[in-house]
Formats: C-alpha cells, structure tokens, sequence
C-alpha cells in the first residue's frame, strides 16, 4: 500500500507552494535534532507548553532544542534517535513534513525507509569534522531511492570561526561525490546552536548569499512528475447489491477517463471504464494519488492484485525480477527460501534464486556475495510464483516497490525496487485459445501425459523410448520422443552441461513437452537429468499433465561397457568434462513412477511396461 | 473545495482504510466521539461507498464521558446507521473505579486501556481502526500507520515495522492485532481545515460558549455534573471556555476562549501558542507518560 508517494501525489496541479517531504539526516553528533528543533522553534511553530518542558529539561549548558524531538523514553536513555519520527509544520509560504532519519550506521534501513517517502534531503555535516563516509553513505541512499535534490547544511560554522574557505572545501568535496550519484547540491553554511542561517541569516557569514535554510525549503521547486500511462491496482472489489461493481483503489500512474479502455492484468482481458464514483458523485476523470471506485462495461476476472492498465502501454507481466534490496532484518538473506512479496496491492509468494551483489555504499562498487545482512543493499534475482505487474523503480515507484516477508515470523525482511522485468513473459499476456485439446486433430485415442525417462547415458534410453513410440503408433495413439541429445543439437545448443545449463536444458526439455501434451500428445522425454531437483521442476512445468519419472536403471559400469557414443572413454580420458558418472553426479530417483531394469530385459519388454503404465493409468485403450 | 493537500490527505487515508477491510478478518472502526473520529467516520463513508461502512464501530464509555458527547454519538448513530458497539468495563465500574477517587492513571487503565483490550477480544477484532495523529504527541511522531500489538494488545516499540514508500507488511501471528491509523499525516490545523471543507458535524464543546467551570490549579474543569465533588467553598463559575481535545469530563481541561464557530477555532488555533494536548490531565504524569500507556495497550 501507498501512503506518501511523492511520485503520485505531487502530480496535483501547482494551485499552492504544495507539500515538501524533507528528509533529514546527518552523522551522530553533526546535531541533526538541534537543527530541526531550532528550524521549529525560530520558525514560532512550538507550543509554549512544550518549550516550557524542554526548558526545565535542559541541563546547565541552556537551552537544548534536541530535546524537543526526541520522542521515545527509550532513545533518551540511548541519548540518540532509534527511529524514524515524523514531524508536521508549517510556514505561511508551504506545508512540510520533515521525516527525521537517525544517523547511525546501522541504521540504513531507517534513513531508507525515510528516504522513500522525500522529495529532498537535507544532509548535514560537521564543519570541524568534513565529508565523513557516513556522509556519503546518505547521499548514495538517498540517491538510490529516488531523492534528486539535496541541501547540503553545513553546521557548527561558529567552531570554524564562521571560516568561508571551510564550507567552500567541503562543499567543492561533496559536489564531486553528488554529481556522480546523480544529485542537484544546495549548499547552506549554518550553525544550529546559535540559530545561523536557519530561519535568520547570520551576520557572522556575509560571504554566503543565498537564503537561509527555512528560505531555501519555502522556495525549492521539484521537477514535476512523470505522469505516464494509468496504473490502477484494485484494492478491492465493492458489491452492495446484485446491481453495482465497482473496482476500489488509488491512481497509481497516468489517468484514468470515463470510456477509457483498460486491460486487467495479469490476465489481459480487455475492458472499457463507464463510471468513475466517488462519494461526492462521478467525476469524468481521476489522476495519480486520487482514491476512486471505476465501474466497468463488462464483468471480467480482477480481484484484489488486479492491475487496470492502459492497453496501448502496459506494464511487464513476469515470474522474475531483478531487484535492487535494502536488507532491514537482523536475518539475513538465504537464497532458495519461501517468502512473501507485498507489491503494489497483492501478495506472492516468491523466493530468491541468486544475489548478483552488494553494493559497497562509499565506493559505489557492486561487490560478489554470498549474502547480505542488516543495512545491506544489494542486487538480486527473485522468481515469484505466479506473474506479478511490475515496472522499474525508476518508471513507477508504486508498480516498483515492494516488501519482502518471511513466511514464518511475518518480519519484513527487506525494501525492494524493480531494476528490470525478466524473461520471455515479460510483456506478454497469456493469450487464450478456443479449441481444446480434444478437438485437436492430433486427438487420437491417447489422453496426454508426459513420459520422462531418466537414467546416465548410455543406459538405454532413447531405444527404450523408440521402441515405445512404435508400440503406441501401431496401438493407434500420437507420441512424441524429445530425445536430450537431439534437442541440444538445436533447441538447447547454447547450453553447456554445468549445472545451472543442465537445469535450463531440463526445463526447455519441459516446457516443450508440455506444449506437445497439450496438443493431444504424449510427449516421451529421453533426458538424463541428473539433478532431483531439476526432475522436480520438470515435474512442477507440467502442471495439470500427468507426469511419469520412469527411471532406466542401468548399473553405471554397464553403461560404461556398452558406452554407444564412446564418451565414458574419452571422459575418463579428461576429454569430456562434467560428465555423468564421471566428473559428475547422477542422483538416482528415489521414487519413481516406474524403475525399469536396463539389464534384465530387452527394450521392447521395457516399453511394454510402460504402456501397461498408461493403460492402467487411462492414457491408452486397452488391447 | 479541497485544497491539493487535502485531497492528498483524504485519498491517502481512503487508501488505508480500504487496505484494512481487504487484509483483516475483522477489523473495527474505535469512535472516540472527538473530532479526529468524526472525520474517520467521513472518510469511511467516503472509501466504501456506494456500500455502507463494513466496520462495526467501538465507542468505549467510561461512563464520565461529557453528556454532550454520548448524546452526539447517539444521533450520529442513527443519523449514519452505524453498527455501534458500546463497551464500559463493568468489573471496574462495579469495584469503584472512578477518575474522582482514583487518580488518573489508575483510572485510564481501568476504564480505558483494559477496557478497550476486553471488547477487542470479545469481538475478536484482529484491526482496531483509530484516530491518532502523529503530531498529537512526541512519542506519537514514530508510530506506524500499521501498528502491531503483540499478544495482549501491547505495544513494544522495537517490533514496529518499517513502512518504506507506504507500503504496509500487514501480517499478523496468532493473538497480534494491528492498530491501523489513516489521520497520521493530519495535523491539528488539517483536521479542522477539513472539518470546514466537508461540513462535517462535531460536538458543539469544541465552541466556546457559557459552561459551569471550576479552577483546578493551571486547570479549567468543566462541572458536568452532580459526581464532581466540589472543594468547601468551590462553587461553579460561569465562563466562556471551549474543549482543543474531548475525554472524560473531570480530566479533559478548558481553554478560555471566544471561538464560538469553526472560522474563530481555525483562526485561534493559527495563533495558538499552547499544544493540543496540554488539556489532557493524563498526559502530563510523565514526560514518556503517553509511550507507557501505550505499552499496555492504550490507543
């Protein structure tokens, strides 16, 4: 869900200065809470009451504006800010909400999650102390979550004996360091503790001659937003009678006009929008940030994770995605595992398959890993388990965002956003068709299945399955052999046999054999697939087809004397590399549907086991 | 006509409010009566029409609420057929509990904190839907807009859950429960901006007008009725005075004041230079005092 999104909500017509989301953060001690409390209390924005409390609180050395921030008798004690805090102020000129980020190094995520939600940042150094890798730390992540504007306070300049060449140094460092993450510098020399330059000008630098910091948040313009094209994730489906359907949710991108097409994703299916209804009547059209309930020419399959887009320019539709992660939980990250992903307004279980790499945040220098920990950011794949609508972060932050949750503890374990929409999906609906299986002229007087034979090479598998093509052909029923081999010389001949190839050739092998099941056939795989787990997803591929794991079990030195391609000798002569029962593995299936013994019988015997599998199982008459 | 930010503030708690009912089993709307409660009824009439507001809606009496109060919660029931669910803590109502012979602490645990945790449960309300701003109070500026309360509805602020880009991890183990807050981003000057942009009916205390008020130390105490026991010599003064916050009469204190319409409180409240909840009696026990309450499983 979206709360704050600068993307959307500031896309409102420019009627009033508009609100400014301000993110402050700075290192411990650059007196980041005395900033604010001043900005606050010059400003004339806190209650007396309050200033009366601080007042008694405030030890011998005066007046201490810090404490009118810090909120949680928790951090007191700590004497440092543990979380994010929202303030609310506002000037006659423009309204703020100033998202206070703690500058602790391991608070990342925090100063992340505050970032999210900014529009600028105000980033705050030491004079005496300079640029600190925490400084740049800050930059990058706001940078990384979408911030372009930063002003650059530079504080304590009573400490530097208001000295212009101090400022100007660190100021000319940081520009380099900012110009690379992409970022437009304002620079402000102030001190917090004598109220310089915040809401005042100081007297004491008449060197700078910009406004002070108040001034330059009441005057700061952003860039207007991208509107692009509608993106409206149903949040639900409102039916008080039999009559009305309504789709509820918020604009997420472009707008959205009465008689306007859309299509449902995923899915596809095409509709046109009759009614745009709000509680204060219908309205003709509805743009980012507004909540509406839209009222389609027909009933369609959508639901909550429905996404109405434009047809003329939606969004990718895929099973992966690389994403660039902020870590937020003391877990860490473990590839392979189960978890939820809350995008936009759905929930997918989704797992990560491979972290590509951490982002050294100082240097800017993506490192390999095997893993990433509590204010981590780093690069990674995720397979989700079924299509989610997704767009880069930087086209669309609420179709570009999401949340990773352990599927046990419900932690949120990490803040993700869309760098690229993979694979062949992408952009792709899936298309459905009229004519069924059984109307296929292939339909023939078998019911499909996938047969797949697994077993090492030279165990006998493609004259088991030949031998079984034949018999089903004169029983009048339409097969099919994919035979590995065969299909590497075309299909698969960019894969090579490491194990990650093998998977792929694995699933190729699956995908087409349930495309050939699904045209009425029985698709008989000839394939060693060594791995279980690749077995597994083949298995996983075929879905609703009924799937056989026939094993040819071949004693390995058997194979190896029958050897029909001669490549167990020129394996063992270092020839062939990573091959099976040599240099590499063979995980023999622990339950097959079918184990055939590859020495006891000849191979029209074994096919004529597997066709009495079929019949029994009703894929075949019975002769 | 709303202002760009206003409409800002409204679809983004319609958005909340619409989560809520699509994520929870069975959430509920709490109707504390003030002003903050009466804009969340507004804007959940607004998020699910054409339907009716699919919460039922908790008013949790303490039995010294203001007469005035229970009296516009009743025509607001009526008036909006809200599906109203009244709970008063009767072991402490029958043990004595009062805000007049306990002191305030005691008694907002009582009448307030358990008796709120008593009615959830009975309910088996998994969302509890309030009116909370985060400008109200110090503590209050970290509080999620999806808030998890372990079992036994406490609050530890160190399971809060980050909420990058808005986006809310609304999962819950067995016996949690979210507390869901859609006004955080409204301040005090928002809520009645927008009170006066959508006409939205409040309870007349919030106008200054001639009450019988008693002074109590820096407190104004408005004597609603005969249960307020009066020092020797007390006597109820007349004086114009209005209400910044509604509670239980004998701990909600006076301001002097001569806003009688929405324009004088929205203009007093531009040249106010005390907070909102100075009023409150119960906040002030402790500087972390609202933090504490939470912890047990105030709102």
């Amino acid at each position: 869900m979206r709360i704050i999104d600068p993307s959307a909500t500031s896309a409102a017509p420019i009627e009033e200065p508009g609100l400014l989301r301000v993110l402050a953060c700075g290192a411990v001690d650059d007196g980041k809470s005395t900033l604010l409390g001043r900005l606050m209390a010059d400003a004339g924005l806190v209650p007396e009451d309050q200033m009366a409390a601080v007042a008694c609180a405030s030890g011998e050395d005066g007046f201490d504006y810090a404490l009118l921030l810090d909120g949680l008798a928790a951090e007191r004690e700590q004497g440092i800010t543990i979380d994010v805090a929202y303030r609310y102020f506002a000037t006659a000129r423009r309204s703020f909400i100033v998202v206070d980020a703690p500058g602790h190094e391991q608070f990342t995520r925090n100063m992340a999650t505050g970032a999210s939600v900014c529009d600028v940042a105000v980033l705050l150094v030491d004079a005496r102390k300079g640029l600190l890798p925490q400084t740049r730390r800050h930059a990058a992540i706001a940078s990384l979550m979408g911030i372009r504007d930063v002003i650059l306070a530079v504080n304590k300049m009573d400490l530097v004996s208001h000295e212009e060449s101090v400022f100007g140094a660190i100021v000319a460092a940081f520009r380099t360091h900012a110009d690379s993450l992409g970022l437009d510098v304002r620079p402000v020399p102030v001190s917090a503790a004598l109220g310089e330059n915040i809401v005042h000008p100081a007297a004491a630098m008449p060197w700078h001659a910009g406004p002070p910091l108040l001034g330059l948040l009441e005057t700061l313009t952003l860039a207007p937003p991208r509107i692009g094209s509608l993106r409206f994730p149903v949040q639900r489906v409102s039916r008080p009678d039999a009559d009305f359907r309504g789709y509820q949710g918020t604009v997420a991108g472009g707008r959205v006009r009465r008689d306007d097409p859309v299509v449902a994703l995923p899915g596809g299916q095409p509709s046109r929008v009759t009614q745009i209804v709000t509680f204060d009547g219908e309205v003709e059209e509805a743009g980012p940030g507004e909540a509406v309930t839209l009222v389609l020419d027909r009933e369609i399959e959508a639901g909550r994770g429905t996404v109405f887009a434009s047809p003329d320019n939606a969004p990718a539709c895929v099973d992966h995605v690389v994403a660039r992660l902020v870590w937020l939980s003391e877990t860490p990250l473990a590839t392979g595992r189960e978890l939820l992903m809350r995008h936009g307004t759905d929930l997918v279980p989704c797992r990560i398959t491979a972290l590509r790499n951490r982002l050294d945040i100082v240097r800017m220098a993506e490192d390999p890993a095997t893993t990433l920990g509590a204010n981590d950011i780093g690069t990674v794949t995720i397979e989700t388990a079924r299509p989610v609508v997704v767009e880069r972060y930087g086209d669309n932050r609420a179709l570009g965002s999401f949340l990773l949750i352990d599927r046990l503890t419900n932690q949120t374990l990490a803040a993700g956003m869309v760098v690229e929409a993979v694979n062949a999906a992408a952009n792709l609906y899936w298309q459905r068709f009229d004519t069924d299986t059984a109307d296929r002229p292939t339909a023939g007087r078998q019911t499909p299945a996938i047969l797949w034979l697994t077993g090492p090479s030279g165990a006998g598998k493609s004259t088991v399955a030949n031998a079984l093509e034949r018999q089903l052909t004169a029983a009048g029923c339409h097969a099919y052999v994919l035979d590995g081999d065969n299909v590497r010389h075309g299909l698969n001949r960019d894969l090579g046999f490491s194990p990650p190839e093998r998977a792929e050739n694995v699933r190729r092998l699956a995908e087409v054999a349930h495309i050939l099941a699904d045209a009425g056939l029985i698709a008989i795989v000839a394939a060693i697939a060594p791995y279980a787990q690749d077995r597994a997803n083949a298995r996983a591929i075929a879905k609703d087809v009924p799937f056989y794991e026939i094993f040819v079990d071949t004693p390995l030195d058997v194979c190896a004397s029958r050897d029909p391609k001669g490549l167990y000798r020129r394996a063992r002569q270092g020839l062939v590399s990573d091959f099976t029962g040599v240099g590499a593995p063979y995980e023999r299936p622990q339950a097959p549907d079918l184990r055939l013994d590859g020495t006891a019988e000849t191979p029209q015997q074994e096919a004529g086991r597997i066709v009495d599998l079929l019949t029994a199982r009703g894929h075949v008459p019975a002769t | 006509m709303l202002s760009a930010h206003q409409r800002m503030l409204e679809a983004e708690a319609i958005h909340i409010l619409r989560e809520t009912e699509a994520v929870f089993r069975r959430p509920v709307l709490l109707y504390s009566i003030g002003k903050d409660s009466s804009i969340l009824l507004h804007l959940a009439r607004k998020a699910f029409h054409p339907g009716p507001i699919p919460f039922k809606v908790v008013h949790v009496d303490t039995t010294w609420k203001f007469r005035e109060m229970i009296a516009f919660r009743d025509a607001q029931a009526r008036a909006l057929g809200l599906d109203l669910v009244v709970h008063t803590n009767h072991e402490g109502l029958a043990a004595g509990i009062s805000p007049v012979s306990h002191g305030a602490g005691p008694y907002t645990h009582a009448m307030k904190t358990v008796a709120l945790r008593q009615i959830l449960d009975r309910l088996g309300a998994d969302a509890a839907i309030g009116g909370a701003r985060r400008d109200e109070e110090k503590s209050r500026a970290k509080e999620r807009i999806f808030s998890v309360r372990a079992p036994g509805h406490r609050w530890d602020p160190k399971m809060q859950r980050p909420e990058p880009w808005g986006i809310a991890n609304t999962r819950l183990l067995e016996g949690e429960t979210m507390r869901v807050f859609p006004l955080s981003n409204w301040t005090e000057h928002d809520v009645w901006a927008y009170v006066r942009a959508e006409a939205i009916p409040v309870v007349p205390l919030y106008f200054a007008r001639e009450r019988p008020v008693v002074r109590r130390g820096d407190s104004l105490i408005m004597v609603d009725d005969a249960r307020l026991p009066l020092a020797p010599g007390e006597t109820p003064q007349p004086m114009r005075v209005r209400f910044r916050t509604l509670g239980c009469y004998p701990l909600t204190a006076a301001v002097v004041s001569e806003a009688a319409t929405l324009d004088a409180v929205i203009d007093e409240l531009r040249g106010s230079r005390r907070s909102e909840r100075a009023g409150r009696l119960i906040d002030g026990e402790r500087a972390d005092s609202i933090e504490a309450k939470k912890a047990e499983g105030y709102f």
